[in-house]
């Protein structure tokens, strides 16, 4: 034999592409600091002083929470719509829980969980059994869980869509502290946004199951060859996912002490928004838990930020549609020359 | 080691209802050798594979690992004797890296107190040393496996069945879409494995690539095999003529 040439070298504009490719968060860094920019000559100084910067992170935390979740679904190669609706359902579990059965804290939460936990498997089982898109599995959860947090908020207050008195039920609970207030200034819900964002990025990064999530997403016939047990490592994030609205139900529903049927809305779509923005295609098998926590972060100041400048704040819809658009022509370009480049 | 056959197929037949894929094939390949199976579309090649790979089981006639009859009930029996299978689709994820397709499901882990976490830097380390051995310099196995060319893509997933214990590799067809450099590469490749004494049954349709490393060369037809050849006994045209099946054997 013989004869075989060294394989040719890389040109340096692809060497330098490629590093680009193994950080899928790049573009979202690079999306914060314009959007940081922008903010800086727009909006009032005050949007950057310790109290400012605390209003954007409180959208951005909430948001986040439901983003890492989105994010690693998504990278498995899946997706739950119903998100959004589960914050209002795992809301009203929650709160009736507390004030129409008067239950301890710690019993709520467990039963909040345990409720997410089966409406998530009910997706995975749903998606994995039949084989059918994500998609339009988990956006009839969307419209039965969101139905249901208004039927159920109706029978435990007596008709109305807001169930009050929950902060009332819970004085004196010694769990209360990790769900609500503040750490030495800092809100609650920011350090569970990044202990989520830092959990789901090592795990992604720097696990076995992450290489089975990436695995999963980029080709769930050859995973499965492998050896990769697909449908668990689906079925588990759908349950992650679930459980990620819920503590968001608990969070936010301890903070303002009261539950709706509104709770939540919409915030699937806003979830899957911050992970493409992060990098993570929508095909699956490539994105970054650190893309989505920044993809998050761009979120809460543009909705925040705008309130600072006197822009009219209706443009941020615009704004994030924009992003949006942008996110996926960038993270398509990446993904064709990555796949397909070259044979 | 024993210098017989690491594997053998006898008489195998394959019926999928009233289809006949294989009618009669016997085949073998011993340590050291690389021995050439050579089909024409339509011959049974993807048959004859699936059944060395555990997917499909013989209607009639059977299988030999080091002699002894042998059942492969699916490809994890045929992997537990270490038969490995090299598919066309290679098993690997284009956007993942090379070294993290390579532990793809066999992946090395290091604790950190109760913390099971991957170690990367074996996984580099070994990616990289094992494509070296393959005669490919790998700078970087944190590169995602779309970018690299389809000769390399081949050689590290015939790399990754070698580290983990093959003793007879199945190619399938691993030139067939690949160009000159690219097919020198894997050829290459497929001689290193050889040196290290495993077996490895090379299938293919291009009788140049199989003449340009084959050891021994065995022709299939309509679902039969013919007779063995050694390569000091055929030509180019000899192969060519057999495959059509415009003479006979």
């Amino acid at each position: 034999m013989g004869g075989a040439e060294e394989p040719e070298a890389q040109p340096p504009p692809a060497q330098r592409f490629l590093e680009l490719v193994k950080r899928p968060e790049l573009g979202a860094v690079g999306g914060l600091l314009v959007v940081t920019l922008f903010f800086l000559f727009t909006a009032d100084p005050a949007m950057f002083t310790a109290a400012g910067l605390m209003n954007v992170m409180s959208p951005a935390a909430q948001l986040g929470i439901l983003a890492v979740g989105a994010a690693l679904l998504m990278i498995s190669g899946e997706f739950d719509l119903s998100i959004g609706s589960m914050v209002a359902f795992a809301g009203f579990v929650f709160g009736a829980i507390l004030v129409v059965w008067q239950a301890p804290l710690a019993v709520a939460i467990l039963l909040t969980f345990a409720f997410a936990i089966s409406i998530g498997a009910l997706n995975a089982q749903i998606v994995l059994k039949t084989g059918l898109p994500s998609f339009i599995v988990t956006l009839a959860l969307l419209f039965m869980l969101r139905g249901l947090s208004l039927v159920g908020l109706k029978w435990a207050t007596g008709g109305s869509t807001q169930l009050r008195g929950i902060r009332e039920s819970v004085t004196g609970s010694s769990l209360l502290p990790l769900f609500t207030g503040d750490v030495s200034g800092i809100p609650i819900e920011l350090l569970w946004f990044a202990a989520v964002a830092a959990i789901g990025a090592f795990v992604l990064a720097r696990t076995r199951f992450g290489n089975w999530i990436l695995a999963s997403g980029g080709d769930a016939e050859a995973a499965r060859n492998s050896g990769v047990p697909v449908a668990d490592v689906k079925a588990i994030l759908f349950i992650v996912t679930a459980c990620c609205a819920a503590l968001v139900a608990i969070l936010t529903v301890l903070d303002s002490g009261s539950t709706d049927a509104r709770r939540g809305f919409q915030k699937e779509f806003e979830a899957i928004i911050a992970a493409v923005i992060g990098g993570c295609l929508l095909t699956g098998g490539f994105g970054s838990v650190v893309g989505a926590f920044f993809g998050a972060i761009i979120f809460g100041m543009v909705v925040i930020g705008l309130t600072y400048t006197r822009i009219d704040q209706d443009w941020y819809q615009v704004f994030l549609g924009a992003m949006l658009l942008m996110a996926v022509l960038f993270n398509n370009y990446v993904r064709k020359r990555v796949a397909g480049e070259r044979s | 080691m024993s210098s017989g056959p690491l594997i053998s197929a006898r008489d195998v037949a394959k019926r999928f209802g009233s289809v006949i894929a294989l009618s009669g094939v016997s085949f073998d390949v011993g340590p050291g050798e690389v021995h050439c199976l050579l089909g024409d579309n339509g011959a049974g090649k993807s048959t004859l594979i699936k059944i060395l790979s555990g997917v499909h089981q013989p209607s009639e006639g059977g299988l030999f690992v080091d002699g002894e009859p042998a059942l492969f009930r699916d490809p994890r029996d045929a992997l537990d004797r270490g038969i490995a299978t090299v598919f066309q689709d290679l098993a690997m994820i284009p956007l993942m890296s090379v070294a993290r397709n390579f532990f793809l499901g066999r992946e090395p882990i290091k604790r950190l107190g109760p913390i099971r976490m991957l170690d990367g830097d074996r996984a580099a380390d070994v990616t990289r040393d094992e494509m070296k051995r393959m005669g490919i310099t790998l700078r970087d196995p944190g590169r995602p496996v779309g970018t690299l060319s389809g000769g390399e893509r081949q050689c590290v997933a015939i790399a990754r069945a070698v580290y983990f214990g093959a003793r007879v590799l199945i190619l399938d067809e691993p030139t067939s879409a690949l160009g000159v450099t690219q097919t020198a590469m894997v050829l290459k490749c497929i001689d290193e494995v050889r040196s290290r004494g495993l077996g490895v049954v090379f299938i293919t349709h291009n009788v140049r690539h199989a003449l340009q490393v084959g050891d021994r060369f065995t022709v299939l037809n309509r679902g039969r095999t013919l007779d063995s050849r050694a390569k000091s006994e055929v030509t180019a045209d000899e192969l060519q003529a057999l495959m059509s099946g415009s003479v006979s054997a």
